[in-house]
């Protein structure tokens, strides 16, 4: 491997069932093309990511996580989105203390109509924590 | 996990080429078999046929498995076929998951390495996971058989009259006065010209007789709570200030009304025709029981009216100033949406000249010209009386254009060669039919479509530039002039005519955000309400309980309607035929022994689900009414709270899956 | 006669504190004494290391071990206390999760070594001159410990038997724990040697908290008047006992002052941070991120928040990157 070679970036993805999910199942069935650096684990809400799986995600070696739910106002289960939401801003606001770039954690509101946008979200995340280089959580440690 | 180690079969599917051409299965294969908890490793053409499944209860019978992992396509479409394998062959299904290598995959990814590595990582994660699931059961609650529909079109008409001859109490709920919907509003329907009140009125009276059916006109739906089998419903029913249960329909109140001749644009109509405060909307209207509109009628104005109506009435005595709204309550199984369409607003296309020349008029107000009941009594009229030497029928008016909506409405070139059809036939007109493609696919409909041709109709293929009335010559004069680009003959035509039609698309409501998230489903791209999928589970959607037919789902004929109506119908009745319903095991639970009574999950259920019992201060959820989104689970300062098939565990594990290559 | 158990109690990165608890059993210390033999005690007592090198594997019954490790000594004297005990005992948070000191992971050896024997203010003008780990003096060479980048939590050098949790350990833990090890009644290994569940389980206020415990404000608590009769949290204080492993009877409360979070979170949970931060921001009663982010403000360090003592045990225990000294 060249040494001036970007490593590919892995990236978690939580997705809620009923909108980002069937979202991507979509962009599937339309043979969207997207870098397969974006691995899904799927959740029944965004509401249920607990920032502990953010944080071992990151600990385990995920360079970008990626956590997506319905729109505001569109949750399945009415405003669990909304907790997500909530719990992503102090999240966000401590991971900058440890010095971690805005752009590896990244909230998205995707709904189950919208592939296009998972394609352009997927795509667009990687591309940058690609560019951003590993994560090396822990100093490597 | 009861102490059992566990024997893991994976299985993984090629889908025929879906997957295998793309991923390097037997790569996958053998990346499988060293996975940790790995008995057996199988790859099948379609894992999801019967031979498929035989596979996977054979290994189970004679393999000891007690854990399964399918790798093929997406859970939404198979989960529950792959669970009910597993019940037949005595293993609990929730040992069971899925690994989607296929929409997430296959399906996405060009390169075969990178698919593959991708499929291996999600494969590890689902085999860790599957690890850590632990036998559940599926609940029951009781289910009502009461079924709402909204919507009294020919769809929720149809619906209603399926599901009440099943035995079924029905709700029928339309907002305007009478049902119909737009079915009612039309003359001949195509392809066999029936006239679409010959063919719709039975079925409108069979609803107003059938003893199983309550209609709720002129209400509309508020609130819907709870779950399916028990949904809560509030109706607003509008008040007509007349009894219902008096009004004969005898139309005397209207006849006698202070105002001697109709004044006031009628809705029914599309403004083409007048009606009077009090009024009956058409009169085949079901029910046939007049309607007061407060914002014209006199009395409700000024106070002072000679109520010439009570009057007429007389004893029958069912003019009623003081009704007011009433707000119902329905308890309901099921929830049948049926809400229809409304037609594309063509004043948008401003070079097309809707609302700003009188000669130009969308489809739906030439049905309504057409129909003989209409303001017109069925002559093709312009707006000052004239008959038309010369009408333009212009194609695709806000349909398969960019700017306006993408898809194809289905049924505009249908009903613009019925439109072209009758009008020749009341007018001798000239007809000359705009048309990007000519799209007639339905049973009949190209047998319609070539009986036309031989009418002597101008058909020319080009969209339409633009509708003017400057004259560019003396023939012009006075007239409307079609611009378009004749495609065919590679020039640009100036026809010019005295009418223009306006084949206008079929849209989704206006209000289709409100209804949506009233009812918990999802719209679709385009703006209708979006079906669970479209091959497997066209009628119903992601809200368990709660089903859509006819136009609110997509553009569509009445033969497809009335075919959808049908099937929702059944789909409603079987859900709540058995008298309960089995509710999916993905609860919250609280270990009471580590619950601290904190306190923080309990304003955070958006159910309510979550109670704080003071002896011994620990909080307990309702498996009733808790619907499983996790969102206390996460929350939950101690850990107290997990959730059955998403445990911290089951997660953590499939995301260090996920993270292995 | 039947000899008394030997114990040891050592000291790594930490304040004193922990030996403080022991003494503060009061009365309470002598029947400790009465009975155990302390054979190694460096804040109170004349022992050197050789003394317990001296010692056979295992002869020790139990060793307490307080601070956090992040000196090549303190990890030495782990190990070496590890091979001569039967039990070794996590005394107090920096042992049990890295503790305050732990916050040092938000920096780095040099730019620790920069501030404080460079650029401090109060550093007089020193020509330059840290500590290094060895130096040669007239009199010889001196060693000094390696001063590591990273500061770590005792059973992440060495296997840890027991817990004792708090900043300190309250003087009735201490004497449970003691007590337990001397009947030889203790859990099985690993058990974190307090109550199983949260604070606001045995905490007086919690039955005052609001039917829908949600809040529309946060309030830093010297910015605030403390009603001492009702919850701290449902005032909008930022109190940590619901993520907060009980035990300690509350008593930061009883004195008005919310928890910190001393003892860690419970056995459920790894990342103590990671929950308080799910819990705290769960209950902020809005819906747009720019009011979150207000009322956010009244957190202005997260990680000194919410990981006060835990840093080092965190999924993520370090910055990647060291930010500017504030």
């Amino acid at each position: 491997m060249m040494p001036t070679e970007p490593v590919e970036p892995k990236i978690v993805a939580f997705v809620c069932n009923w909108c980002t999910y069937i979202a991507a199942d979509t962009a599937g069935v339309a043979r969207a093309r997207y870098s397969p650096n974006v691995r899904l684990v799927r959740t029944m809400c965004s509401g249920r990511v607990d920032p502990q799986f953010v944080l071992a995600a990151f600990e385990r070696g995920a360079d970008g996580v990626l956590v997506c739910g319905c729109h505001p106002r569109d949750c399945h289960y009415t405003s669990g989105n909304y907790k997500t939401l909530r719990r992503f801003l102090l999240l966000k606001k401590m991971l900058a203390q440890l010095a971690i770039e805005e752009d590896r954690l990244r909230l998205e509101w995707i709904s189950a109509s919208e592939a296009e946008k998972f394609r352009k979200v997927v795509e667009d995340m990687t591309d940058r924590v690609r560019r951003l280089g590993p994560l090396r959580a822990n100093g490597g440690d | 996990m009861n102490g059992e180690e566990p024997r893991i079969g994976v299985y993984v599917c090629d889908c025929g080429f879906n997957i295998a051409g793309v991923v390097n299965v037997p790569e996958l294969v053998d990346y499988a078999m060293a996975l940790g908890g790995v008995a057996v490793v199988r790859e099948y053409k379609y894992m999801c046929s019967s031979p498929g499944q035989e596979i996977i209860q054979k290994d189970i019978r004679e393999l000891g498995l007690n854990r399964i992992v399918v790798a093929s396509c997406s859970p939404h479409l198979h989960e529950a076929t792959f669970r009910r394998a597993a019940e037949g062959a005595e293993i609990n299904p929730f040992l069971v998951h899925m690994v989607n290598i296929r929409e997430h995959v296959a399906w996405v990814t060009k390169d075969r390495r990178e698919a593959t590595e991708k499929a291996k990582a999600l494969l590890a994660a689902g085999v860790a996971r599957v690890a850590r699931h632990t036998p559940l059961e599926r609940r029951e609650a009781p289910v009502r058989s009461e079924l709402l529909i909204i919507g009294g079109g020919i769809a929720g008409i149809q619906a209603a009259l399926t599901a009440a001859d099943a035995g079924r109490r029905v709700y029928l709920v339309e907002r305007e006065p009478s049902i119909g919907g737009h079915m009612a509003m039309f003359d001949k329907t195509f392809p066999t010209l029936d006239c679409a009140a010959c063919i719709l009125t039975p079925k409108m009276t069979a609803v107003k007789n059938h003893p199983n059916i309550t209609l709720l006109s002129y209400s509309e739906v508020v609130s819907v709570d709870g779950y399916v089998g028990n949904f809560k419903v509030k109706v607003r029913r509008k008040p007509r200030y007349v009894d219902e249960t008096k009004c004969v329909g005898c139309y005397e109140c209207i006849e006698q009304c202070v105002y001697k001749t109709p004044k006031f644009p009628s809705e029914f109509e599309l403004g083409l025709g007048k009606r009077k405060p009090i009024y009956i909307p058409f009169p085949q209207a079901i029910p046939l029981v007049a309607v007061i509109d407060p914002e014209t009628c006199i009395e409700f104005k000024t106070g002072r009216c000679k109520k010439t109506c009570v009057e007429a009435c007389g004893d029958r005595d069912a003019i009623d100033f003081g009704q007011t709204e009433q707000v119902i309550e329905l308890d309901v199984g099921a929830i049948l949406v049926a809400t229809g369409f409304q037609v594309f607003d063509a004043a948008r296309m401003t070079n097309y000249g809707y609302r700003r020349f009188p000669g130009v008029f969308n489809a739906l107000e030439v049905e309504r010209l057409a129909a003989s009941n209409g303001p017109t009594r069925g002559e093709i009229v312009l707006r000052d009386g004239r008959t038309p030497t010369a009408v333009a029928i212009v194609h695709c008016v806000g349909s398969r254009d960019v700017n306006y909506n993408p898809y194809c409405s289905k049924v505009c070139c249908m009903y613009s060669l019925k439109l072209a059809h009758l009008v020749k036939e009341r007018t001798r007109a000239e007809i000359y039919n705009f048309y990007i493609d000519m799209r007639t696919p339905g049973k009949g409909y190209e047998e319609f479509y070539q009986r036309l041709l031989e009418e002597n109709l101008h058909l020319i293929r080009g969209k339409v530039a633009q509708i003017t009335d400057i004259p560019d010559s003396a023939q012009e004069e006075g007239k409307l002039i079609v611009v378009a680009e004749d495609t065919l003959l590679g020039i640009v035509r100036r026809v010019p005519v005295d009418m223009v039609i306006l084949s206008v698309a079929l849209e989704p409501r206006a209000d289709k955000e409100e209804v949506r998230r009233m009812l918990n489903i999802s719209c679709g791209s385009e703006g209708f309400f979006l079906e669970k999928h479209p091959k497997l589970a066209p009628m119903a959607t992601m809200s368990d309980g709660i089903f859509i037919a006819g136009a609110c789902q997509g553009p569509k004929d009445i033969p497809e309607t009335v075919a959808q109506a049908e099937a929702a119908a059944a789909e409603a009745i079987a859900l709540t035929s058995k008298g309960f319903i089995t509710l999916e095991p993905n609860l919250a639970y609280i270990e009471e022994a580590l619950c601290s009574g904190c306190q923080i999950c309990i304003p955070l259920c958006p159910y309510n689900a979550i109670e704080l019992d003071r002896e011994p201060m620990v909080a307990r959820i309702s498996d009733v009414l808790c619907k499983g989104c996790g969102v206390c689970v996460a929350a939950c300062p101690s850990g107290a709270i997990r959730q059955r098939l998403f445990e911290d565990e089951q997660i953590m594990d499939e995301l260090a899956g996920v993270l292995t290559r | 006669m039947a000899e008394k158990p030997k114990v040891a109690f050592y000291w790594c990165a930490s304040c004193g504190g922990c030996e403080e608890a022991v003494v503060d059993l009061a009365d309470g210390i002598l029947e400790v004494v009465g009975a155990v033999d302390i054979v190694f005690w460096p804040v109170a007592l004349d022992f050197k290391v050789p003394d317990v090198e001296a010692l056979p594997d295992g002869g020790l019954a139990a060793s307490f071990i307080n601070g956090a490790i992040r000196l090549s000594e303190q990890e030495e004297m782990a190990r070496l206390l590890r091979r001569k005990s039967k039990y070794v005992i996590a005394f107090g948070s920096c042992s049990h999760m890295g503790g305050v000191p732990g916050l040092a992971n938000l920096w780095d050896k040099k730019s620790i070594f920069d501030w404080y024997y460079h650029k401090a203010p109060s550093v007089e003008d020193g020509g330059g001159r840290e500590p290094r780990e060895s130096v040669e003096v007239p009199e010889g060479r001196l060693e000094l410990p390696a001063f590591w980048d990273t500061v770590k939590t005792l059973d992440q050098v060495i296997p840890v038997d027991y817990y004792l949790p708090g900043c300190p350990p309250t003087p009735k833990l201490v004497a449970n724990a003691v007590g337990a090890l001397l009947r030889g009644e203790l859990p099985p290994k690993g058990a974190v040697l307090a109550s199983p569940r949260a604070l606001c389980h045995e905490c007086p206020l919690n039955d005052t908290k609001p039917e829908k415990l949600l809040l529309k404000d946060l309030k830093r608590i010297h910015l605030t008047t403390v009603d001492p009769t009702k919850c701290l949290l449902a005032q909008g204080i930022l109190c940590l006992g619901p993520a907060t492993r009980g035990g300690c009877e509350a008593l930061c409360i009883q004195a008005n002052m919310p928890c910190t979070g001393c003892f860690g979170p419970t056995d459920e949970v790894r990342d103590q941070g990671g929950k308080a931060i799910s819990y705290l921001s769960s209950i902020l009663d809005f819906d747009e991120a720019s009011e979150i982010e207000r009322a956010l403000e009244a957190i202005p360090d997260p990680v000194g928040t919410f990981y006060r003592y835990s840093l080092p045990r965190a999924y993520l225990r370090r910055t990647r990157e060291v930010k500017r000294h504030a």
